[in-house]
């Protein structure tokens, strides 16, 4: 789960690491209280889970106090990457007299958590780390430790940062507490970029992102209430709820498989005879039945979905069970579009003939079923 | 390749409702499962096998070497660190859900002692017609000379389905798991193909997130003879959703399906784009 900037910056500082204060307004009208508590300049920001959200016109400065709500307006009517914006962050302007990049993360291939540092801010890290990989550092840090990591061992790679002993000392200090921050909270990214010395010589966060672990949410209710401040997909949302893994995409076969490997591969195949997906839905390794039945009812508030295909290979899950769940749907809402229906694995031989008996026919393999749904969604 | 017909298997979570039902496939396989652990459950018994209250415990008195674990996410970094104090050579876990940090932790844990990890989130490993340790359906293997390793759980199945179907049966067959970190990559894998008599060819199937079906792929030109055979998921997923752009920017390359199937084409792996094209490729 990706936190907002604000939701970040408030752990950061929670954690002792030095962000500028800022209030967040969802109204113009909020926006313009925040000049009794900021002198100008202030910058407002768009708190949205989109990049390039400058280049979208989604950050401007104000200088003056009169702007400040046709800036708020302007900002709030934005959408970013598909995202309406729905609440800035107004935070004084800062003076910035050298910048850097700081992150803490998980590093896949090395199975560890790690420091990546650049002595230039404000980069793009993900491009810089191609075309000039010198100048992006890294630093493994031993989960065990991420707690208690001491900033004297740290001081090499912060002096990388800021040449400065004393901005580099405040940086190692820095590091330390987002390992600390990085452990309590379950993070798998804290990215600060940028990093900045201001006039004074202090060293802190100018802008910050997060990511926690969804896997780990159950045991950090704080987390929980900021997942339900952020907007959600509501049938995004209620699958969540039901166990199921659902992402809704602009085409008209809705699709329900188990496995997510095998829901991408089903996926890949429709676009393959020219189908488009309405989703993608991994009804998840059980055999619950009441599963399958919330899966047809998210699919069917979709109004473009012109044909399903129930794609099961079955081991964990049952046949028989899905067979069931598809019954229960036709029993108890109005599938109004044709199914088509792959079951292969456990028990198929039970759940092939509950289908007939409701005169669903099934395929056996899932290129014919990919093929089939492509032809009745008229791509094929 | 890690497991065969003397392979003596304990689980960890035995007593579950998922640890209780695969400890009668599996046994009904003819895996020698010997035991199980679970912590205050020592002295009971489940199909007819002694439970014990730790790792060490049930190593010390059945002899075993693998340790198959279906303990819930929440409890399931305990019960790794449980495992890194028996004298193990290979933890498979199958459960989903482990937080990273946790499986981080017990990864340091278990690689300082020299066990290997095949998981999290993994359907297990399977010697076809000698040993199971996991939850993949048994009837849809037959042994042969093909090995199989991959991310997924049911992408496996369909493969492997395809396959025997072929008339091309498998040496070996290991999930490795869909988590973002997972105890042993393709990369770690493919060697112990490469050594294992019964392989011929191998069969790889990736997915889109990270760089390991590269790094593998690099390694497959510079060390293997035995012919690898590729298949992606994802090559029509938008960006994934689930990660940040973290893994990426290490690697300093995409993570798409598609950069990953020309980097894999690039060192000479033919990638197979439907399914059923996996076997004619196989085939030359």
């Amino acid at each position: 789960m990706n936190l907002h900037e604000y939701q970040a910056k408030a752990l950061l500082r929670m954690y002792g690491v030095p962000a500028p204060d800022g209030i967040v307004a969802r109204t113009a009208e909020e926006a313009e209280k925040a000049l009794n508590v900021f002198s100008l300049p202030v910058v407002l920001k768009a708190q949205v889970h989109a990049g390039g959200r400058g280049k979208a016109g989604g950050i401007r400065v104000v200088t003056e106090a009169s702007d400040i709500r046709p800036a708020t307006e302007a900002i709030l009517g934005l959408t970013i990457q598909d995202r309406p914006v729905e609440a800035l962050f107004i935070t004084p302007a800062a003076h910035i007299a050298q910048e850097a990049y700081l992150s803490l993360l998980i590093d896949r291939s090395e199975r560890s958590v790690a420091f990546v540092g650049c002595a230039e801010g404000g980069v793009d890290i993900e491009a810089t780390a191609k075309d000039a990989p010198e100048k992006v550092f890294k630093r493994k840090a031993p989960v065990s430790q991420l707690t208690r990591l001491n900033p004297d061992s740290l001081m090499d790679f912060a002096g990388q940062l800021f040449e400065d002993p004393s901005q580099a000392r405040q940086t190692a200090g820095i590091m330390a507490r987002m390992g600390r921050l990085f452990a309590e909270k379950d993070a798998s990214l804290i990215e600060i970029n940028p990093l900045i010395a201001d006039a004074d010589g202090t060293v802190l966060a100018l802008d910050a992102k997060m990511t926690v672990d969804n896997k780990a949410l159950f045991r950090h209710e704080d987390l929980q209430e900021m997942r339900k401040a952020s907007r959600e997909d509501p049938s995004e949302a209620s699958a969540r709820a039901q166990g199921l893994t659902f992402i809704r995409f602009d085409g008209d076969i809705g699709c329900i498989v188990n496995g997510a490997g095998l829901a991408m591969a089903t996926m890949d195949i429709i676009q393959h005879h020219g189908g488009q997906p309405a989703n993608f839905l991994d009804v998840g390794g059980s055999s619950n039945p009441k599963k399958v039945v919330a899966a047809f009812e998210l699919i069917l508030q979709h109004p473009g979905v012109k044909v399903i295909f129930v794609n099961i290979f079955g081991g964990i899950t049952r046949c028989d069970d899905i067979a069931e769940g598809i019954r229960t749907s036709f029993d108890t809402m109005d599938v109004s579009v044709p199914v088509v229906v792959r079951l292969v694995g456990t028990n198929e031989d039970e759940g092939r003939a509950m289908l007939e008996e409701i005169g669903i026919v099934t395929v056996t393999t899932l290129e014919e079923g990919a093929l089939e749904a492509a032809r009745i969604a008229g791509a094929a | 390749m890690l497991i065969d017909a003397n392979t003596k298997v304990i689980v960890q979570g035995i007593t579950g409702r998922d640890g209780s039902f695969h400890t009668g496939q599996m046994l009904a396989y003819g895996t020698k499962v010997v035991g199980g652990v679970t912590p205050g459950k020592g002295g009971q018994t489940v199909h007819g096998l002694p439970v014990f209250n730790s790792a060490p415990e049930a190593v010390s008195e059945t002899g075993a070497e693998v340790s198959v674990l279906y303990v819930p996410g929440r409890f399931a970094r305990d019960a790794m660190l449980d495992a890194a104090q028996a004298p193990l050579k290979l933890l498979v876990v199958i459960t989903d859900g482990i937080p990273t940090l946790d499986m981080l932790e017990a990864y340091e844990a278990l690689a300082s002692k020299g066990i290997r990890i095949i998981g999290p989130n993994s359907p297990g490993v399977i010697k076809p017609g000698q040993c199971k340790v996991g939850i993949m359906p048994a009837r849809i293997h037959t042994p042969g000379s093909i090995g199989v390793v991959s991310r997924s759980g049911t992408l496996t199945y369909e493969i492997v389905h395809v396959l025997t179907e072929a008339g091309m049966g498998q040496s070996f067959c290991a999930g490795i798991g869909g988590d973002a970190v997972i105890g042993t990559t393709f990369t770690d894998i493919l060697p112990l193909f490469e050594q294992d008599p019964d392989t011929e060819a191998v069969v790889m199937v990736g997915e889109i997130g990270g760089q390991d079906e590269v790094e593998a792929a690099r390694y497959w030109g510079r060390n293997m003879s035995k012919p690898l055979v590729g298949f992606m998921a994802g090559l029509t997923a938008p960006p994934n959703r689930q990660m940040g752009h973290a893994g990426a920017i290490l690697e300093g390359e995409d993570d798409t399906v598609a950069a990953k199937i020309q980097r894999m084409e690039y060192h000479g792996i033919p990638v197979a784009r439907l399914i059923s094209d996996v076997v004619p490729l196989l085939r030359g």
